[in-house]
């Protein structure tokens, strides 16, 4: 069987396309937006039922549309847009054909059908189980199947990337280590395989038992098991998300990493520990001992909460260095004040870094702290927290991705460029808003998946605070504020794809390439460089970055000692 | 392998000369980082936590 | 040259860092020790830890054990249904039932007294949260978990689920009182 060997060369960006793996990048992209279309109207149904002044839907609407938002962002959104994200990680970046592009169809089909099924399946009004379907509460069998279907698929394409690297390797498409980008790329895949492994050991034992095959599954047992995949998957989303800042650092500004030990150090330390914090969720479980709960919620003592410091400044080091080198080099901010704000690409990426240290990053060590964790477990708070790291996080830097990939990838021009200027700030700030009044309601004790805060139709309801009110109204103001931003997003990038102004090049073609397309290595300076010259300030090559990260620093430690504080006020227990 | 030292002057072929270090061939290589990345919270995460559960004793 | 292409040199392990990445990595790792070693400091000094004394048991066995405690203290009920209300004796095992949709039954502490409080759920997951104080429990059916606390203040306090437990979830609700201790 002949191999494809086609590709094209961007001519606006210098990126080299494989054709297959060209068309299966964006089939990927574009199936992951359309999850997100729909995960977004039942945000919106979502918020709409939690504003304690509007309650939209009745209860078992609500429970079945958070069960379908919740899967249809977290899983299918994120996981078909970061298939998309490994391929051109892989095959693009690396100037590589794409491993075996048939099973990468296979894989795509397989994941397509799986999220249909499950969405069928919760649909039917039998399934509101919510994303994490803790057993004893059961679905129907097709939420599972559908689900393992999914993550079947996942996993080929997985595989597909791994091939797509040894590919590379052996036909010399590059010369020495691949592109950190690719690397970031590496990490999420691999992070992928051992999620969907531990899904696989919990999903298929819970699929025999819905159809009467197994007769007990134990909840512990399941909540600890299906946590290695449930927080797991939203690590492939942190590896995938940093991949992206780099990647859009290094297009929007060629910035080179500062240094690539530390970068790639940083990656390798999400590799080994960032799993281990799913344990997260198992910190008010009875059972499981504090040395496992300690040494598992810490990632091994904080090791991959020092990883995101690292990306947190070497990321807006490397672009401070960059636009130094370019002249704004004046004071501690005219590299950032001088960025191009007016580019969503840019702009989505760095409020995707900030929102995801300063709300997220902080709000997950809080939570992940075994004490502080009583005074947070399974409140609103948490939600509050994974809307900063996964929308505000990942979702706005693969939002400022597309705006990247419309051009070069689907080759349209973009369909309203004003509207996207505008559509990263509404959607950021929006999805900011809503994660901080969340945090905010369930400090206070307002819990998550919950109808009703008024406990209607209890025979001793609780009565909430006023305040507690309040931050649910803002935050559903917040969210309907970020819903106009998906919406922006979702008009422009469909618009776009379908309808935009095809970019027309002449001469257009594919050109056929063998291996070793490399070209020759570039001699090195004969010096090993030691630095980046007369930049910076104080020995510094990034002060700036210094000093934002000494005030994200000072946040951190501040509000985490405010909640010790808080912590001990409460009722003595042990 | 590299056999010899560079001999200075070899033209091109003397920046391939100097080994890779150990690290950076270890972060080089998916399949290990896949290997350690698999293996790592299976152990320290799945197994320790479940042996944990079976441990728990019944209530008297 | 950039992040989206190969590393310029072969050998990037060896370039030298940047003060500027060097000096946040020492003091980044400074932090997360301080963070990790906070939690085992509270368990020595600190006074809400979470007990890990937890067994395994049946519906049935805990159900027995709640209904002997509500058969010698009941005090009083409350609501139309009739819920007890249990005045345990200080420093005594409390039980305390999760079920769709309900707390069972519903306790009456005394203030500065320490009690071991048992709670397990006889059917699906429950989440124990007590209201204002906000202490938040995961409950299982199947392990019964053991939590010694010491309320601190008398007053009316709500004990309500927070864990997704079906279309009734909204109306698992109940109430814990804590009392001034009695002289004797």
């Amino acid at each position: 069987m002949a191999v494809n060997r086609n590709f094209r060369t961007c001519p606006s960006t210098g990126l080299v396309y494989h054709e297959p793996a060209e068309k299966l990048i964006r089939w990927n992209a574009v199936a992951g937006v359309v999850s997100l279309l729909v995960g977004g109207v039942l945000a919106l149904l979502v918020t709409l039922t939690r504003w304690p002044a509007v309650k939209l839907l009745p209860p078992d609407w609500f429970y079945l549309v958070l069960t379908a938002h919740g899967l249809d962002m977290l899983v299918f959104w994120i996981i078909f847009f970061e298939i998309a994200v490994l391929y051109f990680a892989a095959s693009t970046l690396l100037k590589c054909r794409l491993a075996t592009p048939k099973v990468a169809w296979v894989a795509f089909w397989l994941m397509i059908v799986g999220a249909i099924t499950n969405n069928i399946a919760v649909f039917k009004g039998d399934s509101s189980v919510m994303f994490t379907s803790y057993v004893p509460m059961g679905a129907h069998p097709l939420f599972y199947l559908g689900f393992i279907l999914f993550a079947v698929g996942a996993l080929v394409a997985c595989f597909v990337f791994f091939g797509t690297l040894v590919v590379g390797k052996a036909e010399k498409t590059y010369n020495g280590s691949i592109p950190l980008v690719t690397f970031g790329a590496v990490t999420a895949a691999i992070i992928a395989v051992f999620t969907i492994a531990a899904g696989a050991i919990i999903l298929i034992p819970t699929f025999l038992w819905s159809v009467g095959l197994v007769s007990h599954i134990d909840s512990l047992m399941y909540r600890t098991v299906w946590w290695a995949f449930g927080h797991s998957s939203q690590q492939i989303n942190v590896a995938a998300h940093v991949s992206v800042w780099y990647a859009i650092a290094a297009i929007v500004f060629g910035a080179k990493p500062m240094s690539e030990k530390v970068s790639r150090g940083a990656f390798v330390l999400y590799i080994l520990f960032l799993q281990l914090a799913s344990a997260h969720h198992l910190l008010a479980d009875p059972g499981l001992t504090s040395n496992w709960k300690i040494f598992n919620t810490s990632y091994a003592m904080y090791l991959a909460v020092l990883a995101s410091m690292v990306h947190g400044l070497t990321v807006p080091g490397a672009i401070e260095v960059a636009q130094r080198g370019k002249g704004f080099n004046k004071g501690l901010f005219e590299w950032l004040r001088k960025a191009p704000w007016g580019n969503p690409c840019f702009s989505g990426m760095f409020m995707s870094l900030v929102g995801f240290g300063f709300l997220g990053g902080i709000s997950g060590v809080m939570m992940g702290t075994e004490q502080l964790n009583l005074i947070i477990h399974n409140t609103i708070y948490v939600p509050g927290h994974f809307h900063a790291t996964v929308v505000v996080g990942t979702t706005l830097a693969f939002m400022a991705l597309t705006y990247f990939l419309i051009p070069t990838l689907f080759r349209r021009e973009l369909m309203f460029p004003g509207m996207a200027k505008w559509q990263t700030y509404v959607y950021g700030l929006g999805m900011m808003g809503f994660s901080v009044f969340m945090m905010g309601a369930g400090t206070l004790g307002v819990p998550r998946r919950h109808w009703d805060m008024a406990f209607s139709g209890a025979a001793l309801p609780h009565e909430f605070p006023g305040a507690a009110y309040l931050m649910m109204g803002l935050m559903a103001v917040s969210g309907v504020l970020a819903t106009v931003g998906g919406a922006m997003y979702l008009v422009n990038t469909v618009g776009s794809v379908f309808f935009g102004k095809k970019i027309v090049t002449p001469d257009f073609k594919r050109v056929p390439v063998r291996e070793g397309m490399a070209p020759a290595r570039p001699p090195e300076p004969a010096v090993a460089p030691a630095g980046h010259g007369a930049i910076g300030a104080g020995g510094f090559v990034a002060p700036g970055t210094f000093v934002l990260a000494m005030v994200f620093l000072t946040s951190f430690v501040l509000y985490y000692f405010v909640n010790w504080k808080y912590l001990s006020t409460v009722w003595p227990l042990k | 392998m590299s056999q010899a030292p560079a001999t200075p002057g070899a033209a091109d072929d003397d920046v391939h000369d100097e080994p890779i270090p150990m690290m950076q061939q270890l972060i080089d290589n998916p399949f290990l980082l896949l290997f350690l990345g698999v293996a790592m919270p299976t152990v320290l995460y799945i197994v320790w936590g479940v042996m944990e559960i079976v441990g728990i004793p019944l209530a008297k | 040259m950039s992040a989206i292409e190969p590393p310029a040199q072969r050998v990037w392990w060896k370039q030298p860092l940047d003060r500027v990445e060097g000096t946040w990595i020492v003091i980044a790792f400074a932090w997360c020790m301080v963070m990790f070693f906070m939690m085992p400091y509270w368990h020595v000094y600190g006074k809400q830890n979470l007990s890990n004394e937890a067994y395994r048991s049946s519906p049935e066995a805990f159900l027995a054990k709640a209904q002997a405690m509500v058969d010698k203290h009941t005090v009083r009920t409350v609501t139309e249904q009739n819920i007890p209300v249990v005045h345990p004796v200080p420093g005594a095992d409390v039980y305390l039932v999760a079920r769709l949709w309900q707390w069972w039954p519903v306790l009456e502490l005394e203030e500065g007294q320490t009690y071991r409080l048992h709670i397990m759920s006889t059917d699906w997951l429950h989440g124990f949260s007590l209201q204002p104080e906000n202490i938040n429990i995961q409950v299982h059916p199947g392990y019964e978990h053991v939590v010694t606390l010491t309320p601190t203040k008398e007053g009316t306090y709500s004990i309500i689920c927070n864990e997704y437990c079906g279309i009734n979830h909204h109306t698992m609700a109940s109430k814990l009182y804590v009392v001034k201790p009695k002289k004797s």
